[in-house]
């Protein structure tokens, strides 16, 4: 036994040894490709996985000093306006409702108090792991109404797509949804077209990528020119994925490519792009600290609209509540500015007492930034 | 919140599933899934849902840099068991997968 232990123990250490040479190897041919370049890289990555994946891996510490990181609106959790959460809010302190949700909407700061703060106050607000979870509790219990306050990007929309659907032909009539979900493409459509930020090349986000694959994406490099590369998690991934696009700026032909093989192919998942179709029709969308994007949200279509819990159960009232002063989360989320460059950072705005919503979620880059002292 | 980690298939029950991660079970829906499944093979899952199939050798580095994070976050004092009762991989205070 002791020596199969051993054993694993050796296989492990080469594994990792093999990873470190890699690794190595691939900054090597990335400080080459910066020098061909010759010019400062700006590349931005647009999920939290992501970013908080660039401190964990120590990505940066493999990278020449031309190539800055930035963070863009990666987060769903961060991009939830102050009125979505009021909303939603207001929706679980009406009686008979149960309102569930993913854990890291707890502490998303409305107007000035969080879902924590309002089920402490007695309303019902539940813990899920799974939309699915939400519907069975509403069939199990039929004369609660059960909201599902849906958040994400296009990795969990088609989730709740599929429950609406199966709601719909179990004919459960007390489930309802409260979505504010958004759309990667448009939001990177209206970065890139304010010409607020120099962007070289996009990290693109492996897992929302599963879904919708590369197509909707295209735009990127046809109308921007931006070198983008759907790419994965691990440290090798994220090396190869930033190499990937540092050839593309060399040989001065930007294209969208996948360097997450193993989990994303081009087409994505069509039964998920169906479920998207038949349950939603794009919306205009409120994002925190950046305002209204055309068209990078959801609404409910037919026969889904009598299950939209503001429109069925409303109205609420949702006071009009200003961003948080000083919070510089609007500005962070569109890369101008780093989180350590916010006056509140560290300060007034901690994981603990959180003031914008980037560092509420684990995966919000300012939370990544204060765990990992600043920039590394 | 975007995290979606391979899972095996155990059990196959019409569109529900039973895949084992970590050592634990979970039931999930295949509703979602663009092609046929059967007992043995990977699933990405999501929330709840498996969104596509994955070769084995692609789960097990999955769950390999998985396992390594969740050491680390051990190692950085993590207040509890990173496989949490469900057999996935939560951060402290991160969303459900």
């Amino acid at each position: 036994m002791a020596d199969m232990a051993d054993k694993q123990e050796s296989a492990q250490e080469s594994a990792q040894e093999s990873t470190k040479a890699q690794a190595l190897r691939l900054s090597r041919a990335i400080a080459v490709a910066n020098a061909k370049i010759g010019r400062p890289v700006n590349l931005m990555e647009v999920c939290g996985t992501h970013t908080v994946a660039l401190f964990r891996h120590g990505i940066r510490a493999l990278l020449p000093s031309g190539i800055r990181l930035l963070s863009g609106p990666g987060c769903p959790v961060c991009v939830t306006g102050i009125p979505d959460v009021e909303a939603a809010m207001a929706l679980a302190r009406m009686p008979g409702v149960v309102l569930c949700t993913f854990g890291d909407m707890m502490r998303v700061p409305g107007g000035k108090l969080n879902l924590f703060d309002a089920k402490a106050d007695g309303a019902d607000v539940r813990i899920v792991y799974s939309p699915l979870d939400a519907l069975n509790l509403a069939m199990d219990n039929p004369d609660l109404k059960v909201i599902f306050f849906a958040t994400g990007f296009e990795t969990t929309s088609p989730l709740v797509a599929a429950t609406l659907m199966q709601a719909q032909d179990k004919v459960v009539e007390n489930f309802y949804v409260h979505t504010v979900h958004k759309l990667v493409p448009p939001a990177l459509a209206a970065l890139l077209g304010s010409g607020e930020v120099k962007i070289d090349g996009l990290i693109l986000p492996g897992h929302a990528c599963t879904i919708t694959g590369t197509v909707p994406f295209e735009f990127l490099a046809k109308e921007h020119a931006t070198p983008s590369i759907v790419t994965g998690f691990g440290p090798l991934d994220i090396l190869e994925g930033i190499l990937m696009i540092l050839n593309q700026i060399v040989d001065g032909k930007p294209s969208v490519d996948i360097q997450y093989r193993k989990m994303v192919r081009p087409e994505g998942n069509p039964k998920a792009q169906e479920a998207l179709r038949k349950v939603f029709t794009p919306a205009d969308a409120y994002w925190r600290g950046i305002g209204t994007i055309p068209e990078s949200g959801f609404a409910l279509k037919e026969p889904y609209t009598k299950r939209e819990a503001v429109a069925a159960l409303g109205p609420v009232d949702i006071p009009d509540y200003p961003e948080p002063k000083g919070c510089a989360c609007g500005e962070v989320l569109k890369g101008l500015k780093l989180p350590t460059d916010c006056k509140l950072f560290g300060k007034a705005c901690t994981p603990d007492k959180p003031v914008g919503a980037c560092m509420v979620s684990t995966e919000g880059s300012c939370a990544a930034y204060y765990k990992y002292g600043g920039e590394l | 919140m975007c995290l979606a980690i391979p899972s095996k298939i155990i059990e196959l029950d019409d569109i529900m599933a039973t895949v084992e991660v970590g050592g634990a079970r979970k039931s999930i829906s295949l509703q979602l899934m663009p092609e046929d499944v059967g007992m043995g093979d990977y699933v990405l899952v999501h929330a709840g849902y498996a969104i596509q199939k994955v070769d084995e050798e692609a789960a097990l580095e999955a769950h390999r840099l998985l396992r390594e994070i969740a050491l680390q976050m051990e190692a950085e004092g993590a207040l509890h068991d990173p496989f949490d009762d469900e057999g996935y991989v939560i951060p402290p205070s991160m969303p459900p997968i």
